[in-house]
């Protein structure tokens, strides 16, 4: 078999080793081949491209926009001089496609399943898997709501005191519209014209209507910049108060826009006899406008100079809309949501923020401040899978594929002499020849952490899970309090974050030999040593232990006296904490 | 340079690791013998203090009041012990700012939360293509020699910072606390021999990915390890605990998040820590900013902003710990139709105190109805170069950006030299 020269190798090395250092421990080993089912054998080290490689990715260019991907992306290596990396192993690539489709890592069922598949389509099956299969459609659906509630309400959102956000609200809508794959243009006209109630056990409840309610304050200026940088890619925010610096956005376009939600109103529903808000209903009204002239409404904005100025609803292409204030006449977000989803920079911003997702990087960054003021680092490509999305009716699950099955999404992490100029980190533009390793999500690691004690069982439903996951959550977050409505993270990979891997709860329950827990089976079972060590590093880093891993795996029994399960314990602990278990490579 | 991110981190690294061959070292305690060392900190250690004010404050009804123009909002003026006269709301300060400097002509361009927040912070304008650090990555960068037996990590930010160590390095971000003092998870296993074990393995899988070119989040985790394990065994961490304060301190400071920040703040400095940044947000007041000053935030700073310069003055550190007071911008002179004021960078001020910095004047000034600065305009850079000559930290200081770039210290700014002597 394929593995057993491999494993054999170890052997030897790791006995000869051990010779040398650990002289007396040696009756501590039962590194035996006899049990060798369970492991398998991926990749070795990727050193060059090599034939199966071509003949997958001759395969996946049988769709177009997967060939044209590859085509461009590859011309600018030329044009850069440019080498790409070698193919990232099966095991990375496996663990990659699960952290951004699924939001967590393999379990070793799945990632065994995928090594031990010899067919050459055996990549497109994977995806095929995770986007479809009934068993995984669920979990794709949970990890885009997961990353679409944070775009659309950020993560503090819902959290605070008397909210008209209901996050749970948002959360259900997404989700049902990731697990039904609505089209991307459908979903944003139903968040930007959303009527009904926000929490999902009241009457009339549309989760929808979540993204504006707490954004029409203060005349809607958020619903105003966020509709606009969230849909279009457009940062609109500055024109407020004065002309943008730096694109020809006038200070009129945003009030303009701004128009447009003027007949928006978040009715507060409260307990009966307290000011506590039990949910909020949101509902457009007649806007008789701020010279109170219905059939004309108009709004005032200031220029700095302090002088007055007029606007009625345009969209930022010039279009306009019939200016009557009434709703009978004209349903001004009705209007604006059918303006933003002909435009083209729906489909822009979206394929923007998609490819950014599965590459760390956009076209521009950020990914949501498009415009001539922020060149794109491959415009061609950029314009022609937008185009492709919106000729593909804005399936995003095709979007999806497209990039997931490209070459460079399949290249390793591990930058050449040939390719290290190409870090985004140094300031220039992405090329994408080495994928760019990053930091799991918070929402990635809590999944990956519950597989990776397979607590999960024992934490309860969808709804329970999720609801756990966010009081996990919160730790991290702090909101500005400003009117940008900006919050930041310190889930950031600085100190605080990592004593929480090292001593906080989820690592905890992850490193107990106890029960059903993961590593508590896998310590007491009848594995060989070795068995169970692989079958750890399969788990945390979808790969088999290095002859130097074991060894110092050797030393640590020997340290401990023998004592398997607390080897195993440490060694599990140090797998989570180490920079391969938390970076998505 | 005075050294790198890289040297500083190996040192504390290699403290800890001891080698391959702590597994056969049974006795091999964690770091025992820096848990033994209760360290006589250097008295002239410099170390500075900012107080940012997140959201913008409203400049013109604080340090520059303009009691006879249409900008005139509902607060008088007050005498202080310096020269110069503030706002009524700030009537226990009013006794401090002989020990404090108003710079009156800040004008800047930057009027938007996040680009105000960057600019003011950093001495640059955001652009794309690089990240720039922080005043407390900076100073920190530059001091953090002062102290070798320092074990907290240099730049500490209460209540969260929003900007980060950029291209000097994971090493030098700021380690966020809250103002409680507590320190989430920082209790790890009791048995340090096993804790040594396992970090013993963690090493080595870090470093095997590390050296397979991978990029700098790896290296970077790796560095943050270390000093996360240096956080958790070092007894300095009790200048976290503002709790232990006597009842007559803490009143004196105020119960209240910047209250406690700032007594933090001071602790922080006498245990040597270069840098410390306590955020005070709620600065925002587009709507009904006279009541929401007066009642909530005036109240709240005035307090704990005065006792904190009292202090420091009594136990003698003020003359090493340079604070500086500022936000993102200033607010309009015209007060708008919900009673508030909004975001203006052209004329407004911040205030700056302790280190070598002359105490008790007001620098610069603003025409009559505080839209402009009528004397010599200040950008970010020259207050940030300001505060680096108060601090001795030399402008002539430069940095290599990741891709090479060199980029001066406090982006070339100039001294403001009336605030020297």
């Amino acid at each position: 078999m394929v593995y057993s020269t491999q494993l054999l190798l170890q052997k030897t090395v790791v006995l000869s080793a051990l010779s040398v250092t650990l002289f007396a421990f040696v009756n501590y080993l039962t590194i035996t081949t006899t049990h060798l089912p369970l492991l398998v054998h991926d990749k070795a080290k990727p050193t060059l491209t090599t034939f199966e490689d071509n003949k997958e990715k001759n395969l996946h260019q049988s769709i177009p926009q997967v060939k044209e991907i590859n085509n461009q992306i590859s011309a600018m290596w030329e044009e850069y001089g440019l080498s790409p990396s070698p193919y990232a192993t099966d095991g990375e690539w496996c663990r990659r496609v699960h952290l951004d489709l699924i939001g967590r890592v393999p379990t070793v069922t799945e990632l065994r399943e995928f090594l031990n598949d010899n067919k050459v389509d055996k990549k497109q099956r994977l995806v095929e898997k995770l986007l479809s299969d009934p068993a995984y459609e669920p979990l794709f659906a949970e990890n885009f709501t997961n990353v679409w509630t944070n775009i659309l309400i950020g993560r503090a959102g819902g959290t605070e005191r008397n909210s008209l956000t209901n996050r749970q609200g948002m959360r259900d809508y997404l989700y049902e519209s990731f697990l039904t794959n609505k089209p991307y243009d459908t979903l944003v006209y139903e968040l930007i014209s959303a009527t009904g109630t926000n929490a999902p056990d009241k009457e009339n409840f549309n989760g929808a209507v979540n993204f504006l309610t707490m954004k029409l304050d203060e005349d809607g200026v958020l619903a105003t910049a966020k509709t606009s940088q969230i849909f279009l890619g457009l940062q609109i925010q500055c024109a407020q108060c004065h002309n943008h610096p730096f694109n020809d956005w006038k200070q009129e376009k945003f009030w303009e826009l701004n128009a447009f939600f003027r007949q928006a109103r978040p009715l507060r529903r409260f307990e009966p006899g307290t000011r506590d808000v039990t949910h909020v209903e949101l509902g457009d009204q007649d806007f008789v406008g701020e010279g109170s002239t219905p059939e004309d409404a108009e709004i005032y904005y200031e220029l700095r100079n302090g002088l007055l100025k007029v606007a009625y609803p345009t969209f930022i292409d010039g279009t306009t809309i019939p200016r009557s204030g009434y709703v009978s006449d004209v349903n001004r977000r009705e209007e604006l949501a059918k303006l933003v989803i002909s435009s083209d920079w729906l489909e822009k911003a979206a394929v923007n923020r998609f490819w950014g997702h599965f590459f760390g990087h956009g076209f521009t960054k950020p990914v949501d401040d498009m415009g001539p003021h922020n060149q794109a680092s491959h415009p061609e490509l950029h314009d022609y899978l937008a185009v492709e999305l919106r000729k593909n009716s804005f399936n995003l699950r095709e979007l999806i594929q497209w990039i997931v099955l490209s070459e460079p999404y399949s290249l390793s992490s591990r930058s050449t002499r040939k390719n290290k100029t190409d870090d985004p980190l140094l300031g220039e533009p992405p090329k994408f020849s080495h994928f760019y390793i990053r930091q799991m999500s918070a929402e990635q690691l809590f999944d990956s952490l519950l597989i990776a004690s397979e607590a999960e069982r024992s934490r309860g439903d969808r709804k329970e899970q999720e609801q756990a996951r966010n009081r996990w959550l919160r730790q991290f977050v702090s909101a500005f309090g400003n009117d940008e409505g900006l919050e930041t993270t310190t889930f950031n990979g600085t100190i605080p974050q990592t004593l929480m891997m090292f001593n906080g709860d989820l690592t905890n329950a992850a490193t107990r030999l106890q029960g059903e827990n993961l590593l508590n089976k896998v310590a007491n079972s009848d594995m060989t040593n070795l068995e169970k060590i692989t079958y750890l590093f399969q788990a945390g880093l979808a790969r088999n232990p290095t002859r130097s891993e074991i060894g110092i795996a050797n030393q640590v029994l020997n340290a401990r006296d023998g004592d398997i399960p607390a080897t195993m314990q440490d060694l599990w602990w140090a797998i989570l904490n180490s920079n391969q278990f938390i970076l998505n490579h | 340079m005075s050294q790198s991110p890289l040297n500083r981190s190996r040192r504390h690294f290699l403290a800890h690791a001891a080698g391959a061959s702590a597994m056969t070292i049974p006795a091999l305690s964690l770091g025992n013998s820096l848990l033994a060392k209760t360290t006589e900190l250097r008295k002239n250690a410099k170390s500075a203090i900012l107080l940012w004010m997140d959201g913008g404050p409203s400049t013109i009804d604080l340090w520059d009041l303009k009691p006879n123009s249409p900008s005139a909002g509902e607060f008088k003026l007050i005498s202080t012990t310096g020269d110069m006269q503030i706002g009524e709301h700030l009537p226990m300060l009013a006794k401090q700012m002989h020990n404090l400097s108003i710079v009156r002509s800040m004008s800047t361009r930057e009027a938007d939360h996040t680009r105000g927040r960057y600019y003011m912070k950093t001495g640059f304008v955001p652009n794309p293509s690089i990240e720039h650090p922080t005043y407390g990555s900076v100073v920190a960068h530059e001091l953090a020699d002062q102290v070798p037996e320092l074990q907290i990590p240099p730049f500490v930010s209460i209540g969260n910072s929003q900007l980060g160590a950029g291209f000097l390095g994971m090493s030098w971000a700021p380690f966020n606390v809250d103002s409680n003092g507590q320190i989430r998870n920082l209790q790890g296993l009791r048995d340090r021999k096993r804790v040594n074990q396992r970090y013993e393995i963690l090493s080595l899988l870090e470093q095997e990915f590390e050296k397979q070119q991978r990029g700098s989040a790896a290296t970077d985790h790796r560095k943050i390890l270390s000093e996360t394990l240096e956080v958790m065994t070092s007894t300095q961490m009790s200048a976290f605990e503002v709790a232990s304060e006597e009842q007559k301190v803490k009143d004196r400071y105020g119960n209240t998040n910047f209250g406690r920040g700032c007594l933090m703040a001071r602790r922080l400095v006498e245990a040597g820590v270069p840098f410390i940044e306590v955020n005070f947000g709620g600065w925002d007041n587009h709507q009904n900013i006279f009541p929401t000053l007066r009642d909530t935030r005036l109240p709240d700073m005035d307090r704990a902003m005065s006792a904190l310069v009292e202090d420091l003055k009594e136990r003698g550190r003020l003359e090493s710990t340079a604070i500086i007071w500022m936000g993102e911008f200033g607010r309009t002179p015209r007060i708008n139709g919900n009673a508030g004021r909004d975001h203006w960078a052209r004329a407004w001020s911040v205030v700056v105190g302790g280190g070598k910095f002359k105490q008790g004047i007001a620098v610069g000034k603003t025409n009559e109805d505080g839209t402009a600065v009528e004397t010599t305009p200040y950008t970010s850079q020259d207050l940030m170069a300001s505060v680096c000559h108060a601090l001795d930290i030399p402008l002539k200081t430069t940095y290599q950006s990741k891709s090479g770039r060199p980029m001066k210290i406090a982006n070339g700014g100039k001294i403001i030299k009336d605030l020297f002597a």
